[in-house]
């Protein structure tokens, strides 16, 4: 690769930019789980030309395997990419604290892409909080360029201070576009196996890693301080404000500043441990800090501590400058920077008719959903528990039948417990691969106690919502899963949602949901969008 | 490459997910880049492209570009395969500023407002271009190519030229096969004549 490269510009999402710096920075292997906004970072590893592909790249059956598959390429002395969105991080938060402890051969580098605003998710947590209980290193890039010059320093360091790096990537730079410059490509590291003491979590190699841990916290926080990444400009003439703002609230500090009358003190923060001399250099300086982060008030709450900063006001998501919850916008940043709103056209009168997200025409869901309602229309009491997919739209009109989605894998395990507490009838409505992710334990569990409830397996043969990726438990194959966790052959049913079968699929259904213990119904029909375009 | 051009151009792309919105991104962001400016372009992927409304902000500039959103008021152009979709980002546009639409609507909601309505609305923007995307997408050839008869319409009213965009239409199309190429040029060309009409 290294002879043939030419500095070429490209225009890349940041989750692209990400791949294209993984790739540069030497990388072997990289695994993920589907999950907007972080998904096309694999897909952009996957779609790079097979002559260009030195690494291995696969869609793993869920982040916690994804993370482990990482984490087993670095104790190879290789260097190794696992990327998620948000939430995706509590699946893998296991294997991500202990990786803390063993630390890295290869650099590791977690790659957390957070949904603040929801657009696709069910909360909008801040992974900056896991990299800081973890006690690891963590980029916030603002742009494209720095999401590829990150990337490629973070693997950097990763292996000077031996601890995986996570890097923080929110919607809006997941997904903007914009030039990224490479640079030289490096090439992989070679083969080289770690020590068994220090990949060993026995409590008396825990205690001693978990103790050097801290004793690089030092490390940390020098390498936080010196980095490049991070700028603080004081203005001498003026002492009233200093902005403190990371990650993509920079840009809208930056987008609104022309139009201050006198520019304000500046610190970016890019890294984390939050680079603590460069706070104290700013506060001191200044009388009001204004803190501007995208998701949680993570700097915004160190600075205030307990007894905040004496004689200094700071203004931010905790004091009401800006809002608690929710995307930032160029628009809230301004009004928190105390400038009046841009003119704009008077588009006259709101609301204006919504257009939610929906299936889509002739999507097998739609089907399984409408036989389902059919069959439970009599059935008063009963409660559908859905999961985390396309289906969950099944929750508004006009199927309005799903009375549940929590997180992947939920809708078993919560209808077992709702059975377990008198629903009747309970159930349970799951894609195929969400089964594959975290539905499978769940079934095992209910097989076990044979529950009182009928689980529905959406077998669509993809990852529809996020793109059409590879699903793991589809077809035949997922049919033997649901007969080895236990479930009585004969309480398998198997059936095709289409118009055309309606009258029998509400026949089967409504069959099963009068049997005393667990039936697994699977609606098998390919998703009609991604039929035609599967990919690998 | 040609020589860098220069100016300023805000623009909120809109439409209904699987319209092709991200289609007339690609060949924007791609001209712009042979003319040598920055760009920013923020898009929504994930749950909103089932159906639902769907809006991409795409900022070209000569100058550095900071925030990847367009600000309330700083949208030089609203660009909108779907007229509803037009009137919801509105309150988006400078004052001075285009709105470019089609006048096909997309009905896959029960509460979808009087369409005259809607147009009329849309017409009181001073600057407006307004193209029938579906009529003029058959004309060209496929009912499909709505995407690319409203680029054809917003062509007069973008700072870039219209042989950088024609030659990205072709780069994106080319490797789809058939005549798609040929088919999505026309669709660009009768947009455009009809918005200067």
């Amino acid at each position: 690769m290294k002879k043939d490269f030419a500095m070429k510009q490209e225009v890349l999402l940041g989750d692209e930019a990400v791949a294209l710096g993984a790739i540069h920075a030497g990388l072997s292997a990289a695994y993920s789980y589907p999950g907007t906004p972080a998904s096309e970072i694999l897909e952009y590893l996957l779609r790079r030309p097979a002559e260009e592909r030195g690494y291995k790249a696969a869609w793993s059956v869920n982040e916690k395997t994804a993370f482990e598959e990482a984490l087993g390429a670095s104790f190879a002395g290789r260097r190794a990419l696992v990327s998620m969105k948000h939430v995706g991080l509590n699946v893998a938060a296991d294997p991500f604290m202990n990786s803390a402890l063993t630390g890295v051969g290869g650099g590791l580098l977690v790659v957390a892409a957070d949904d603040p605003g929801m657009h696709s998710s069910q909360n909008e947590q801040d992974s900056r909080y896991y990299a800081d209980f973890a006690r690891i290193f963590c980029f916030e890039p603002a742009g494209h360029q720095e999401a590829y010059d990150m990337t490629r320093e973070a693997f950097d360091l990763s292996e000077k201070l031996g601890i995986p790096v996570m890097l923080r990537l929110t919607t809006r730079i997941s997904h903007s576009r914009s030039v990224v410059m490479p640079r030289e490509p490096r090439s992989q590291n070679s083969l080289r196996l770690g020590q068994w003491q220090d990949w060993t979590l026995l409590p008396v190699n825990a205690r001693r890693r978990f103790k050097q841990l801290l004793e690089r916290q030092g490390a940390l926080l020098a390498a936080s301080e010196s980095s490049p990444f991070n700028a603080l400009t004081l203005n001498p003439s003026d002492r009233s404000l200093g902005i403190i703002a990371s990650g993509i609230a920079w840009n809208y500090v930056q987008e609104n500043i022309r139009g201050l009358a006198s520019k304000p003190s500046l610190l970016k923060i890019s890294t984390y441990p939050a680079p603590e001399s460069l706070i104290r250099r700013l506060t001191d300086h200044v009388d009001r800090v204004l803190v501007a982060e995208e998701g949680y008030p993570l700097i915004e709450r160190l600075l205030r501590g307990l007894y905040g900063v004496p004689g200094k006001t700071v203004l931010g998501r905790m004091s009401g400058e800006l809002p608690a919850s929710g995307e930032l916008s160029p628009d809230i940043v301004r009004e928190a920077m105390g400038l009046r709103p841009l003119e704009h056209f008077e588009a006259g009168e709101r609301p204006l008719a919504g257009r939610p997200p929906q299936l889509c025409a002739g999507c097998p869901h739609a089907d399984t959903l409408k036989a389902l309602n059919e069959a439970l229309r009599d059935r008063s009491g009963s409660n559908v528990f859905s999961d985390i997919g396309c289906y969950t739209l099944g929750a508004l009109p006009p199927y309005n039948a799903i009375q549940t989605c929590v997180c992947m894998g939920a809708s078993i395990s919560m209808a077992h417990g709702g059975s377990d507490a008198g629903i009747r009838p309970a159930v349970a409505v799951i894609g195929d691969s969400t089964f594959g992710h975290s539905g499978i334990t769940s079934l095992l569990s209910a097989a076990r106690a044979d529950a009182d409830m009928t689980v529905f397996i959406l077998d669509n043969g993809t990852v529809a919502m996020t793109g059409g990726q590879t699903s793991h438990a589809t077809g035949p194959g997922l049919l033997k899963i649901i007969e080895g966790l236990g479930v009585p052959p004969e309480h398998i049913l198997v059936i095709e949602p289409l118009p055309r079968n309606h009258e029998r699929n509400v026949q089967i259904i409504l069959e099963e949901l009068d049997h005393r213990g667990l039936s697994v119904i699977v609606a098998v029909r390919e998703c009609v969008t991604y039929s035609s375009k599967r990919r690998g | 490459m040609e020589g860098r051009g220069s100016g300023k151009q805000d623009i909120i792309l809109a439409g209904v997910g699987g319209q092709g919105i991200l289609s007339i991104a690609y060949v924007i962001d791609h001209a712009a880049l042979d003319e040598g400016l920055n760009l920013r372009q923020a898009e929504v992927h994930g749950m909103a492209q089932r159906g639902g409304a769907v809006q991409s902000h795409l900022r070209l500039s000569s100058e550095t570009i900071f925030s990847d959103l367009i600000p309330r008021g700083g949208a030089d152009m609203i660009l909108s395969v779907e007229p509803l979709e037009a009137l919801r980002y509105l309150d988006s546009l400078a004052p001075s500023g285009v709105v470019v639409t089609s006048t096909t609507s997309y009905r896959n909601i029960p509460d979808y407002p009087d369409l005259e309505d809607v147009l009329e609305r849309l017409r009181r923007v001073a600057r407006h271009a307004i193209a029938d995307s579906e009529k003029l997408a058959k004309e060209a050839g496929s009912s499909r190519a709505q995407n690319m008869v409203m680029l054809g319409a917003a062509s007069p009213f973008l700072i870039l030229k219209e042989e950088s965009l024609l030659r990205h239409i072709e780069n994106l199309f080319k490797p789809r096969g058939g005549n798609l190429v040929d088919v999505n040029l026309k669709a660009f060309r009768l947009g455009r004549d009809a918005a200067g009409s």
